[in-house]
């Protein structure tokens, strides 16, 4: 179960990366459609911290520790809405671009998630 | 092409921010560009004060010097962000010192750790020049470096964008 949400959280930032990237590209700044895009990948990242916790409370042992664990799994939760709400101060190409850097991190942050949990 | 395009755009709105801010607000160092720099600084910052404080905090012994050297680097972004994000002719200042401190840590401990192994039982941020971050310790100084010093630039010449 987290392993199929870590591998679809980490597609949806990238996706959510190159769309952006393209925006970024048209010189647009983010838009509707972005910030419906950006909370669609948040809420996979809070399903997957919920997810989380509750494998946690089953007795379940990360690989690499739970403090580690669960710090990872907030930050991917906080990666995405701290982006979006850059974007949101600043309305140019270059918020499309702090978004898109915040997919990319935060499909980092899923493989890394990937190998803490030891999948 | 998109480049000249996105520079075209931002000449105008630069030239506002400097003329009236001059003297006395503080000149907004996150404009454009800007916005990037700080988001990568904000995960710099997460990243390294929480690596180094859950290793310092659960497992100091197996590698003091490697556990130090990440918060050190933490303070140090967390210390550009706060400059970055306030703005100013002072914060630029010293975001500019620091850019350059973080570059010359990066390197210093890049080679140290290539050099001596030994002596880095565990990786710090800064090891093998930040490969384990994307190389993004040691790129970002630089373009940190080229976007304040363009601010001094853009100081002392507003009109050459527009």
């Amino acid at each position: 179960m987290l392993d199929v949400l870590t591998l679809v959280t980490g597609l949806a930032a990238l996706a959510l990366a190159a769309w952006c990237g393209f925006a970024a590209s048209r010189d647009q700044p983010t838009k509707d459609w972005h910030f419906i895009g950006m909370a669609v990948v948040s809420v996979l990242a809070l399903v997957q911290l919920v997810v989380g916790i509750v494998q946690l409370a089953r007795g379940e042992e990360p690989d690499q520790g739970t403090t580690i664990f669960v710090a990872y799994l907030i930050g991917a939760f906080a990666c995405i809405p701290a982006a979006g709400f850059m974007s949101l101060a600043e309305r140019t190409r270059w918020g499309s671009i702090t978004v898109a850097a915040g997919g990319v991190v935060l499909a980092v942050l899923e493989v890394r998630l990937y190998d803490i949990w030891g999948g | 092409m998109a480049v000249a395009s996105s520079e075209k755009n931002a000449g105008p709105d630069d030239g506002q921010d400097a003329g009236p801010g001059k003297g006395t607000d503080r000149r907004r160092l996150i404009s454009g560009p800007g916005m990037l720099l700080v988001w990568l600084y904000g995960v710099m910052v997460v990243g390294a004060v929480s690596r180094s404080a859950v290793q310092i905090s659960t497992e100091f012994d197996k590698a003091p010097l490697a556990y130090s050297l990440s918060a050190i680097a933490g303070i140090v972004y967390g210390f550009i962000t706060y400059s970055l994000v306030r703005g100013g002719d002072t914060a630029r200042r010293a975001a500019f010192v620091c850019c350059g401190l973080e570059l010359a840590g990066v390197l210093i401990v890049g080679t140290w750790t290539l050099v001596e192994p030994s002596a880095f039982p565990d990786a710090t941020v800064w090891s093998d020049y930040g490969m384990g971050y994307l190389f993004i310790p040691v790129l970002l100084p630089l373009t940190a470096m080229y976007w304040l010093r363009k601010g001094v630039l853009r100081q002392q010449q507003p009109d050459v964008a527009a």
